[in-house]
């Protein structure tokens, strides 16, 4: 596969918005099945779809502010589906949000092996910010967190897998802003 | 000053005070073991409340739409599996018979000894509508809350063993915490070499038992049950096999354990409303029972069974041979609809209440001077 990652200047990059309907369903609609999806196959919990909605997103808005507000949002969301403390995803999200908005300044990533690149990239950095902050601010120390190399790189290429086919999907509810 | 917050440091001072007021958020939320509150953060209500019924709508659609057509294809082979049943029932009200001589004979010894017993009087089914979405957090979630009478810290289980306990009961839902995850444990005992111990999840989701020492001779196949000593879990509910023994560090055997119920595939599951306890009767017949058996009865999926396939004793209550946990045998399960009442003329438990199944007596095994091999109550 042949990554067309190009340093270009910052008039010749798109900026693309999205309808207020795609903004705000598109994230839910995520959540939605990132939670529902597990209880019949399991294995799709290896898969972070507000993940790949919130790299998407930044990556087309190329705007770092709204695509940290995003990733912030969604992730506290998702937190909310969990036990752990509100702020895990959270933190992560918002980072990744980030990253992903001023890469998206920088570089044009629109065809399939820059964006599987670029999202396996963003994924092994959510989960090392995620485990970060568990092992030092949420593990109970007796139960150390730990790095699972293996675990990590799988569900990393796995969504960058995915999210090839996911972004040509959502790349027809861009608009040109 | 007006160039870090207007400037071209504009966007980098924004995600610095995000983060910050999230990393102090999150402080917050993390209390010493000592202050564990059970207060709930309002946006997790917020979201719970908002998501449980999107997720109800897509599970009771789904499940209807499955059953529907489940129904036509098990009545293409009810008539060859009703012959198949109807002889496997003559063997087994056989084999019921002996059983029971063996449990009375266990009672009147139980007696003896002033035994107490536990009785499950009152559970609740119910069907799993998500999960965490994460393999962070080993949660799932079901469709019945607080409005259901469900409570924190109560036990879940399947026909198969046990599932987890109620993390946190919201209004229409509750958040269960799966056997698997990390952060707590139920009190588990093996049934040949009646070793106590906590059997927990580890960060990989799989599950292990605890705390026992490495001088002890473990066998790859034995049973664990529940011990009781958690106050989560009646004692004898299947909870795994051991698959693997190794040596541990500090002493203690590192046991790998395969879950009774396969917690990756849960659907619908029972949660164990009610459990009391009462000292054991020499009269009363009827046995132990896994609280778990009468789950095929009351869950949507599990087709009726033909009326002349089951015995039916003068209180109409239907049997239902089935090995109990811990090795101990003869249950009766009573039918789910009606109230529970013991064959024998033994006073029934407690009142059933619509929506609930009521059990019969649990008794307890006749180990208790062992270490206790209570759970940790994280959260």
């Amino acid at each position: 596969m042949r990554s067309n990652v190009s340093l270009i200047s910052r008039d010749q990059i798109e900026v693309y918005g999205f309808s207020l309907p795609v903004s705000i369903g598109v994230p839910l609609l995520a959540l939605l099945l990132q939670s529902f999806l597990p209880v019949h196959m399991r294995f799709m919990a290896i898969f972070d779809l507000p993940l790949l909605v919130t790299i998407f997103f930044g990556v087309a808005r190329r705007n770092q502010i709204s695509g940290m507000a995003l990733g912030g949002i969604i992730g506290i969301v998702q937190d909310s589906l969990t036990h752990h403390p509100i702020g895990v995803f959270g933190i992560a999200k918002t980072v990744t949000g980030y990253a992903a908005s001023s890469l998206g300044v920088k570089i044009d990533v629109e065809n399939p092996g820059s964006r599987l690149l670029m999202t396996t990239a963003f994924t092994l950095l959510h989960g090392g910010i995620v485990f970060l902050v568990m092992r030092f601010l949420v593990a109970d120390p007796m139960q150390p967190v730990a790095w699972r190399w293996i675990h990590e790189l799988g569900s990393a290429v796995a969504n960058g897998l995915l999210a090839i086919i996911l972004f040509s999907v959502l790349d027809r509810f861009k608009q040109r802003g | 000053m007006d160039n870090i917050i207007t400037g071209r440091h504009k966007n980098i001072t924004v995600l610095a005070i995000v983060l910050t007021v999230q990393f102090f958020g999150l402080a917050a939320q993390i209390r010493r073991p000592s202050d564990q509150g059970t207060a709930t953060p309002l946006i997790r209500t917020w979201v719970i409340t908002a998501i449980s019924p999107v997720e109800k709508f897509f599970v009771h659609t789904a499940s209807g739409i499955k059953n529907t057509f489940g129904s036509y294809f098990y009545l293409r082979g009810v008539r060859k599996e009703n012959a198949s049943l109807r002889q496997q029932v003559e063997q087994m009200r056989l084999q019921q018979v002996r059983l029971q001589e063996d449990a009375a004979q266990a009672r009147r010894l139980q007696t003896m000894l002033g035994f107490k017993e536990q009785f499950i009087s009152e559970t609740l089914p119910a069907q799993v509508i998500g999960t965490s979405g994460s393999d962070a957090s080993r949660v799932i979630y079901i469709d019945k809350g607080t409005s259901d009478g469900v409570k924190d810290n109560m036990a879940v289980i399947t026909p198969d063993g046990v599932v987890g306990k109620i993390a946190k009961a919201f209004h229409g839902s509750s958040q269960v915490l799966l056997i698997s995850d990390q952060s707590w444990g139920a009190g588990g005992i093996l049934v040949q070499s009646r070793l106590q111990g906590i059997v927990k999840g580890t960060q990989s989701g799989a599950v292990q038992m605890t705390y026992i020492m490495s001088d002890n001779q473990i066998k790859p196949g034995e049973q664990i049950v529940t011990s009781g000593g958690d106050r989560i879990f009646p004692k004898g509910l299947p909870l795994g096999v051991v698959k693997e023994v190794a040596p541990g560090k500090d002493m203690f055997l590192n046991i790998r354990v395969t879950p009774s119920a396969d917690l990756n595939r849960v659907e619908e599951v029972l949660v164990i409303t009610k459990v009391v306890e009462k000292a054991s009767d020499a009269n009363e017949f009827s046995g132990p029972i896994r609280a778990s058996d009468i789950l095929a009865e009351r869950l949507p999926s599990v087709p009726q069974k033909p009326a002349d396939a089951t015995s039916t004793d003068h209180q109409g209550a239907t049997s239902k041979p089935a090995v109990g946990a811990g090795g101990v045998v003869p249950p009766k399960v009573t039918n789910p609809n009606t109230t529970s009442k013991p064959s024998t003329g033994a006073p029934a438990p407690t009142t059933t209440k619509p929506g609930t199944t009521a059990v019969p007596p649990k008794a307890t095994a006749p180990k208790d001077n062992k270490p206790t091999g209570a759970a940790p109550q994280g959260n």
